[in-house]
């Protein structure tokens, strides 16, 4: 079964540089392991932008979006037999995040990629 | 929550610390079947203790704290093994001795390591059963119980061939052997012929009711995966990659909602994963590209391709599929795949010229217990119109299938002819 993982966090400061390197071991550890399909971090806001839909209309904002309290710093697609593996990866994830950027606050979001179920197990 | 639950959270985190568990453990004891049981005393600790404490905050620091004190507890019980691993004890001490170090136990690189793992699990020595059973036990983390249930296996018969596995190794001395470069490259194919045995016993179920076991499927791609990060220059292995995700991307198509099995000139297309297919024509091209076209899971992919490509079935290019059936013949001798290989004649060549392939299948009596050969008669029959010869040949097919969704299909065939040959008179 395919997971998502959205990490979203309040718009404070980068990861530390402690956090990126122990992040970078995981992600090499998963992929090893066979487990992780694809990852990656995201650009800061500004280099982004929003196309919405309106009453009908179509509303384009550019970054940066100083307002939004919460934004996702990066992603991971898992490849995991089911829910408890995932959970067990997120939470392991999360830890990293505890422990190597004291002060962060911020969530793991893991979404089942629908119709990648496999039945049984 | 309840008790399974816990069970379930429990082998969840196993199954994610267990690769690195058993590959450090390895390490430590230069031995591969003890780590391996020292992880599983870890696991069983861990379903012991845990419904009652609670999941710790650093489950995989916890399993190893607990891995390297049975390890030292192992060291210290054989005195003899002891001194020879004298530095170790003591490095093992020192360690116990502080907290448990979550940041080293990310500091491994355990990719060497799982190379050796793979190696041992897959050892030629071992039946290919035991090579499949010690490799979902070692490598995909998988219990005995699973693994019994995959294959449809007592679990005393998964305990027994893993325990007698793991024993032969140890008495071979071969329970911490590095392979050299030209060793491994001379034991790769044994090793992607275990993983393509795990993932043909999910595809095409050898006993049993259900004909697909996805979840064997999925063990089996993600060990391609574990080995295509070990070894991404190894064009077979992309080749294998490839072949896995294109067979794979008909799963959803290949049974009806009760079970039954279609064939796959009956499949609905529109149910064909197409990003599974992207993923196979993509790793079919690596392997190409490295040089490894004539390969035999690279050939095999390649065909699995023709039929991945084509919008309709008479879309399909059997042409190609001919030649490179042609190129896979000459490469493994094979009675299956000449049998496939009468099929694909068939539709370029017609009918009969695959039957005299057949007809000599049938004389060397290599496939005298297959259910495919007489299947396979049975449709060429079918489509000269030699009705009641068709027949007899699905009934034979039908005696002769071990799975009973297929067999169920075969009698049907067999059965629809029947009916056929009455309204002819």
């Amino acid at each position: 079964m395919r997971y998502l993982f959205i990490v979203k966090a309040n718009q404070g400061p980068e990861p530390s540089p402690a956090l990126m390197q122990a992040m970078h071991k995981l992600a090499q550890r998963e992929i090893q392991a066979g487990r992780m399909l694809d990852d990656g971090g995201l650009a800061p806001l500004a280099m982004g932008c929003q196309v919405s839909v309106e009453r009908g209309e179509l509303k384009v904002l550019d970054g940066p979006f100083i307002e939004a309290k919460e934004m996702i710093g990066g992603y991971a697609v898992f490849d995991l037999p089911g829910p408890a593996e995932a959970l067990a990866s997120a939470r392991e994830f999360m830890q990293l995040h505890k422990d190597f950027m004291p002060g962060w606050e911020g969530t793991c979001e893991v979404r089942a990629i629908a119709g990648s179920m496999t039945q049984g197990r | 929550m309840s008790q399974s639950d816990i069970h379930r959270a429990i082998l969840g985190v196993w199954r994610v610390e267990q690769p690195r568990l058993i590959a450090s453990l390895a390490r430590m004891l230069r031995d591969v079947p003890l780590a391996e049981e020292l992880t599983q005393d870890a696991l069983v600790t861990a379903l012991e203790c845990w419904p009652e404490s609670g999941v710790p905050e650093r489950p995989g620091a916890w399993l190893m704290a607990t891995a390297k004190t049975r390890a030292l507890d192992h060291l210290r019980r054989a005195p003899m093994l002891a001194r020879r691993h004298g530095m170790i004890t003591a490095a093992l001490e020192v360690e116990q001795n502080a907290m448990p170090d979550f940041d080293s136990t990310l500091d491994d690189d355990i990719g060497d390591e799982m190379l050796r793992l793979i190696f041992t699990a897959c050892h030629p020595v071992l039946s290919p059963d035991a090579r499949a059973a010690l490799a979902l036990r070692m490598l995909c983390g998988l219990t005995t119980q699973e693994i019994a249930r995959a294959f449809l296996l007592s679990e005393s018969t998964v305990a027994q061939r893993i325990v007698r596995a793991k024993r032969l190794l140890s008495e071979s001395g071969l329970s911490y052997e590095t392979p050299q470069a030209d060793e491994r490259n001379r034991r790769l194919p044994t090793v992607l012929n275990v993983i393509y045995l795990i993932f043909n016993e999910g595809y095409t179920a050898s006993r049993g009711d259900d004909w697909l076991r996805p979840q064997l499927c999925d063990e089996a791609r993600r060990l391609g995966r574990v080995l295509l990060a070990l070894k991404p220059d190894e064009p077979e292995v992309h080749g294998l990659v490839a072949l896995m995700e294109l067979n794979a991307s008909r799963n959803r198509a290949r049974v009806d909602p009760q079970g039954h099995p279609i064939l796959l000139m009956d499949q609905d297309r529109g149910l064909w994963d197409t990003r599974q297919i992207r993923r196979g024509l993509e790793a079919l091209r690596q392997a190409r590209m490295l040089g490894g076209g004539a390969g035999f899971f690279t050939l095999q992919a390649a065909i699995a391709a023709c039929h991945a490509r084509a919008q309709t079935p008479e879309d399909t290019d059997w042409h190609s599929i001919v030649g490179l059936y042609n190129q896979l013949s000459v490469l493994t001798h094979s009675p299956v795949i000449e049998l496939n290989r009468a099929v694909a004649v068939s539709m370029v060549s017609g009918p009969e010229r695959a039957l005299e392939i057949v007809a000599a299948l049938e004389d060397s009596g290599a496939l005298k217990n297959y259910h495919l050969l007489p299947s396979v008669r049975g449709e060429l029959l079918h489509r000269l119109g030699r009705i009641s010869e068709a027949r007899a040949a699905f009934t034979a097919a039908a005696a002769l299938a071990t799975n009973t969704r297929e067999r169920a299909l075969l009698k049907q065939r067999a059965a629809a002819l029947e009916n056929q040959g009455l309204l002819r008179g």
